[in-house]
């Protein structure tokens, strides 16, 4: 084993202190054994998108290096993308089909396993329509596959009902760039961070969820001329440590806390009003919604002080540069899409968008979120076309060769926890899930779990592992993973990284993108002409196809190609004849894809959710102009009352993703952060009688966990569980935090709410398990180390 | 002069209003959206409900002219499930277009006294009606296909 950090023990490793240049190099590696050679690929663990390349050795993965080279992470890597890749080694991937039969899962062949699925296909079409087929795909594949899976479920089954699990991590992201910029796509670029002056993390932990971002940061904070540094985050988290100002408001009190901000821009004039003139529509109406939240009010309602909340806003009305950055904390909680919308907003007002140092990072949770959402493989249509917009359909028709009405468009794609009413009512007969597991990571897991397992739905598992999804399935497909395959993927700040093929998968595993294409053959899916629907056979016949749906669109792939991908740093789109290099920052000039022939939404109510139609849209076309739009605030709908007196809020730890499928089959990771926990405050805890280490019963009205107790750093009233931890490694207790939560939404991005529910708490009976006492009590003292740097 | 009937008319709809957004609520609240928005939307109605009042001090109404008669044909299902639902979205609809029309007549009245306060008070309003009837238009266009097509 060589490494050349721990970064275990130190997550962020040495600085290099810097500004204004080149952010300097710094390359982080960790290998089992000296590789034969490398192959280029990047790290797909969150949507920093470090590029990296694979160490091989006598065809088996033995490590992974940064790539230098690369613009994002300058040769560095975090702890989960020195040590996730071991999970592809796992001895307990799985490697052949699996069908049920007689209630038993049993190996089967792939054409077994996949004319059954056929079979099941055509008998629901025959009697439902494909209504009654419903897609759950994921934040984890590649471009190529969400983009043949959107083919497939748009032009060739004709299904509405087709989203991934970034609607739980990153519809807000997409949605709140929609209201402001009208399309999908993130102002800004990660180089913001050599030369911003001031940076806002709002609901968002970066030095716990991006990690190498956060290097990138510390770096700044460790040069000349550091940044100033705003947190808002109800927690004194590692990030909100370093911040200049920290505002730490109660749950769900975001809109207050950003209409505050707002309201003193405002009203001490650090507005700029000649780019608000030129630029934006709508400053009269957030000027109005915004005055009734002067400081004093901001601080009743959020419990922030009104000093530092004039503090914060003196930092943002007198800089010349702005990084904000945003993530679950708005994105999961009470007016998510209205919260991202404001700092979207600050941005605007102050003419801060669209050049060097002045970046809005709507962070997305997972490391391909971007694509799931440019592909349409989500709620949306690929190339960011806009489902109201008739020439917008008639353009994939065109492109497709099918009829336009073949194309589902005359409502809204069926969000995923829309898709998931349907499975509960028996309305969606087949769910095909592929690498995500919502049967840990959707809300109130007991209702999750009737629902996967109901009479008469016939559920599909694609996946690496045998997640606790995968055991409820009718049919489980082996997937090949990362490094196992080629395909792209992109990142927060629209870099396209490729990622080559280093290995061969496990026994019979496949490519996402062989399956999907198996299927559509079997299915005899065609064209206009009769011809096959999907014309690609590979990765890179696939980005092709893509690359011709993007032409013309704002996330412009045309520029690209495999060649251009390999070999140096990732490539930021635009990438097209005018911008052959890709492009660092949209909006120079400080138009918008607003107009109403291109825009990717028309629209909807902040607080209802309700669409605006074209013809509305026709009459206020902003004509690339942005919006500025506010809202009131809300009370979020569950708080706590008598009998469930305290608030629940989850989150991540640092050392983990998503559902633990990967890292936790890394030793190092899982020894670092072995299990879940509920972290209460010392008053709480005096209150409750419950000591460090102390196993806690946590209910709400949904069901119940037990969990290790882990006293200090966070608000009274307020406790944090985070949410990786489910049962495929350890069900001798109920311990998924999503147990406990609700099932409710935000109104336009459909988010669901993880980051408040009621909950109420007591000591739990004491355990005498000698073996899980010695668990608890080293995870007590490596978390003891670490916890600060968990959460949101 | 019979602007007092109006203001009456809207006055008892939007008491309809109030009950029959919770009462789906209720109704259907295994729907976790349709739960907290009509929640939402009958606390608007409730708004509606007492910034009226002072313009019905003002322009009392005549006796006998109500919004009863719609409360009986509508919502007369006592069903769940998802046509239950559209028929009920569908009812809602119907019901906040009436409050709608309304709007106009009253303003329309309002513009020949060049009573000011009233003008406005309709024009902000109505913009209510509006966004309740741009969601119920919404969430309807969701559940229809649905609904019709696969049933259950
Ligand atoms: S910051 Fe994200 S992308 Fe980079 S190495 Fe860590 S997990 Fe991977």
């Amino acid at each position: 084993m060589k490494q050349t950090r721990d970064s275990i023990a130190d997550i962020w490793g040495e600085r290099t202190p810097y500004f204004d240049e080149q952010w300097p190099e710094r390359v982080d590696e960790r290998v089992t054994e000296e590789p034969d050679n490398w192959i280029q690929a990047a790290c797909v663990l969150c949507s920093a998108g470090c590029g990296l390349d694979i160490g091989v050795k006598d065809g088996k993965m033995v490590g992974v290096r940064g790539r230098s080279v690369d613009a994002v992470n300058r040769g560095r890597l975090g702890p989960k993308g020195l040590h996730g890749w071991i999970a592809n080694n796992s001895k307990d991937r799985l490697t052949r089909p699996l069908i049920r039969r007689d209630g038993e899962l049993q190996e089967a062949s792939w054409d077994e396993a996949m004319n059954l699925i056929v079979a099941k296909s055509k008998e629901i079409i025959d009697k439902h329509t494909s209504l009654g087929i419903g897609f759950y795909t994921s934040g984890q594949l590649f471009l190529e596959e969400y983009y043949t899976l959107g083919v497939i479920g748009k032009a060739g089954l004709g299904t509405p009902h087709m989203d991934g699990n970034t609607r739980l991590c990153t519809a807000t992201s997409a949605a709140a760039l929609k209201v402001s910029f009208g399309s999908d796509g993130q102002p800004g670029s990660y180089s913001d961070l050599d030369t911003a002056n001031v940076i806002m993390h709002v609901g968002h932990n970066i030095a716990s969820q991006h990690t190498v971002l956060w290097m990138r940061i510390l770096d700044r904070l460790a040069g000349p001329n550091p940044p100033k540094l705003i947190v808002i985050d109800p927690r004194k988290t590692y990030t909100a440590e370093k911040a200049t100002v920290h505002l730490a408001p109660k749950l769900g009190t975001n809109i207050p806390v950003l209409n505050g901000l707002l309201h003193i821009l405002i009203k001490e004039n650090l507005i700029n009003p000649g780019y608000i003139a030129a630029h934006t529509v709508g400053f009269e109406e957030l000027k109005n919604i915004v005055a009734a939240w002067h400081p004093q009010r901001v601080e009743e309602v959020s419990g922030v002080p009104e000093h530092l909340l004039y503090e914060a806003a003196m930092l943002l009305g007198k800089t010349n540069t702005l990084v904000s950055t945003v993530l679950q904390g708005v994105y999961q909680s009470m007016q998510a899409t209205a919260s991202a919308v404001q700092v979207n907003n600050i941005h605007l007002i102050r003419g801060l968008i669209g050049r060097p140092g002045c970046g809005i990072y709507q962070m997305n949770g997972q490391p391909t979120a971007q694509n799931t959402r440019e592909t349409g493989a989500d709620g949306d249509l690929p190339g960011f076309r806009n489902w109201g917009n008739k020439e917008h359909i008639n353009e994939l028709a065109r492109l497709w060769n099918v009829e336009p009405d073949t194309i589902p468009h005359w409502s809204p794609p069926t969000h995923a926890m829309q898709i998931m009413r349907f499975a509960e009512t028996g309305s969606i007969k087949m769910l095909w899930v592929s690498a995500t597991n919502p049967a840990v990571s959707m809300p109130e897991l007991a209702r999750m779990r009737k629902l996967l397992t109901r009479d008469g739905l016939f559920l599909i598992v694609q996946d690496a592992f045998m997640t606790e999804t995968a055991q409820m399935a009718d049919v489980i497909l082996p997937a090949a993973i990362w490094g196992e395959k080629t395909g792209c993927t992109t990142n927060v700040d629209r870099t396209v990284h490729i990622c080559h093929k280093a290995v061969e998968p496990p026994g019979e595993a496949r490519s996402d993108l062989d399956i999907f294409i198996d299927y559509a053959r079997r299915m005899d899916f065609k064209d206009k002409d009769g011809a096959p629907l999907i014309k690609w056979n590979t990765p890179e016949e696939a980005f092709e196809a893509w690359k011709e749906c993007t032409r013309g669109r704002p996330c412009d792939y045309t520029g690209m190609s495999y060649a251009k991908l390999t070999g140096g740093s990732g490539i930021q789109w635009p990438c097209n004849e005018k911008y052959p290099d890709g492009t660092p920052h949209l909006y120079t000039n400080g138009v918008f894809p607003t107009a109403a022939d291109y825009c990717e939404s028309y629209g909807h109510d902040l607080d209802t959710g309700a669409a605006q139609t074209p013809d509305e849209y026709r009459l206020i076309d902003p004509k690339g102009k942005a919006f500025l739009k506010a809202v009131d605030y809300q009370l979020p709908h569950e708080v706590p009352d008598q009998d469930y007196p305290l608030w629940l809020t989850t989150g991540r730890v640092v050392y983990h993703f998503h559902t633990r499928t990967k890292t936790g089959r890394s030793k190092e990771l899982c020894n670092a952060a072995p299990d879940a926990y509920v972290q209460l405050s010392a008053q709480d805890a005096v209150k409750y009688g419950i000591k460090d280490g102390d196993m806690v019963e946590i209910s709400s009205r949904r069901g119940s966990v037990i969990q290790p107790a882990m006293v200090g750093d966070i608000e009274p009233g307020i406790i944090f569980i985070p949410f990786h931890y489910g049962y495929w490694d350890n069900n001798s207790r109920s311990r998924a935090a999503n147990e406990l939560t609700l099932t409710e939404w935000d109104p336009v991005s459909k988010q669901p709410h993880f980051k408040y529910a009621a909950v109420r708490i007591r000591k739990a009976v004491a355990q005498d398990d000698e073996e899980a006492q010695a668990a608890l009590k080293h995870m007590e003292e490596v978390i003891t180390n670490n916890f600060k740097m968990e959460g949101a | 002069m019979l602007l007092g009937n109006y203001l009456q008319l809207v006055y008892d709809a939007e008491k309809e209003a109030v009950k029959a957004f919770n009462r789906v609520a209720d109704k259907h609240g295994d729907e976790p959206d349709v739960y907290q928005t009509c929640q939402l939307l009958a606390s608007w109605s409730e708004a509606h409900i007492s910034d009226i009042q002072p313009e019905l001090q003002l322009y009392p109404a005549k006796p006998d002219t109500t919004a009863e008669k719609l409360e009986r044909v509508m919502f007369d299902n006592n069903e769940k499930g998802s046509f239950a639902l559209l028929r009920d979205l569908h009812d809602l609809w119907l019901l906040a277009t009436e409050i709608d029309i309304c709007w106009t007549i009253i303003r329309q009245a309002a513009d020949g006294l060049r009573d000011k306060e009233l003008k406005d008070l309709c024009t902000k309003l109505q913009k209510g009606t509006e966004r309740q009837i741009a969601w119920l238009q919404t969430r309807v266009k969701q559940a229809a296909p649905q609904t019709l097509i696969v049933g259950v």
